[in-house]
């Protein structure tokens, strides 16, 4: 190892600082005491819907569809997953399913 | 419209006064929603261990680094920055790129963390990817304190990744048993958070939007740098359109959802 513990440490301290940065700074500019622009406003509502389509893509962004299986275990599992959602609406039900398919799917 | 004396108390905690007693009701409804995240994390955070371990890092690195980061990707990108030179200034510009996206989730939370009093900064300490996306889409039953659900939903995920994560830096190699593909019920959840929203909202531009946006991204720039470039595209987008996005959703009737 070329660091020694101290600027392991700095290193550590470092990742939480950036890390914190980006969870708390949107708190900080727009404090509750404060009237928050109109603006971000807008972005608080219609973001959480982009956010999260993003979070799916983020969570798949491994696969690769080129080559292996082609994405095709993802791509049925995640099928799977709307299709019980659709049906049963029980969450719990559509994430294990969806889980254990893929598990199965991977072994094939 | 004058919500800000109202937050302003709420801030300060005045208006929890039945806090502590609906802290176990709201325990008991928080916690079977965290169950996919307890599989999750204790595969993920078992897998972030043993290679902590194998990485030279004892299990107490991997507890310390689990608790106080707590951002699962970043903890593995963390452990290739301690085994090569040092350097902060690039090390926290990493950080900052790879966690960018949490500066999404803050926009979107601003009015769901109002009024949580003193548990605000750990609420927001604790906003991971999984914390985020279940304390927004979060139906909180009638007589459940938000603040203490929320709370006990990051405090939980909290504890199974810090948990899962020095379990595996405890078990180091000896980890055997076959768990391959677990790490989808991280996919099944977000795929069905991102369902919970369409079904709710009458105006789906913006989900598809990121969808798109994201997928566009990860074609041009590849899975290490799609993000910043995703976020910013979305934020031109939707600032370009705000106009239109604005009238749409009032037609539909969604601006008043989240008062």
């Amino acid at each position: 190892m070329t660091m020694t513990v101290s600027q392991q440490i700095i290193m550590i301290a470092v990742v939480v600082l950036g890390t914190m940065a980006t969870r708390f700074l949107p708190f900080l500019i727009f404090p509750p005491g404060r009237p928050t622009p109109e603006y971000v406003k807008y972005l608080g509502r219609v973001l959480p819907a982009a956010a999260i389509g993003l979070l799916v893509v983020y969570s798949l962004k491994d696969v690769n569809v080129l080559a292996g299986s082609r994405g095709l275990p993802e791509l049925v599992a995640v099928a799977a997953v709307v299709w019980l959602h659709l049906w049963k609406k029980n969450m719990f039900l559509s994430i294990a399913a969806g889980t254990v398919l893929y598990m199965i799917l991977i072994r094939l | 419209m004058n919500e800000t004396s109202l937050d302003a108390r709420r801030e300060k905690g005045e208006m929890n006064d039945h806090a502590a007693t609906g802290a176990g009701a709201a325990f008991r409804s928080a916690f079977p929603v965290t169950v996919p995240i307890l599989a999750g994390f204790m595969f993920l955070g078992i897998a972030y261990g043993v290679f902590m371990n194998v990485s030279g890092f004892g299990a107490g690195w991997t507890f310390l680094m689990s608790l106080l980061i707590f951002a699962g990707s970043m903890e593995f990108v963390a452990v290739g920055l301690l085994l090569g030179a040092f350097n902060p200034l690039g090390a926290l510009l990493l950080t900052l790129m790879v966690n960018a996206r949490h500066l999404f989730y803050g926009l979107s939370m601003l009015e769901k963390y109002k009024g949580t009093g003193w548990k605000k900064p750990y609420l927001i300490f604790g906003m991971c990817d999984e914390s985020f996306s279940i304390n927004y889409a979060a139906k909180i039953p009638e007589g459940i304190d938000r603040g203490w659900y929320m709370f006990f939903v990051t405090l939980l995920n909290h504890a199974y990744w810090v948990a899962g994560a020095t379990i595996g830096g405890l078990l180091g190699s000896f980890v055997a048993f076959d768990l391959k593909g677990l790490e989808f019920v991280m996919t099944a959840l977000f795929v069905v958070i991102f369902m919970e929203q369409w079904m709710k909202q009458k105006v789906h531009d913006s989900a598809l939007l990121g969808i798109g946006i994201s997928v566009l991204s990860l074609i041009v720039f590849g899975a290490d740098k799609f993000i910043v470039p995703a976020m910013i595209a979305i934020l031109a987008v939707l600032t370009l359109t705000r106009k239109g996005m604005e009238r749409k959703t009032a037609a539909a009737g969604e601006g008043g959802e989240r008062a």
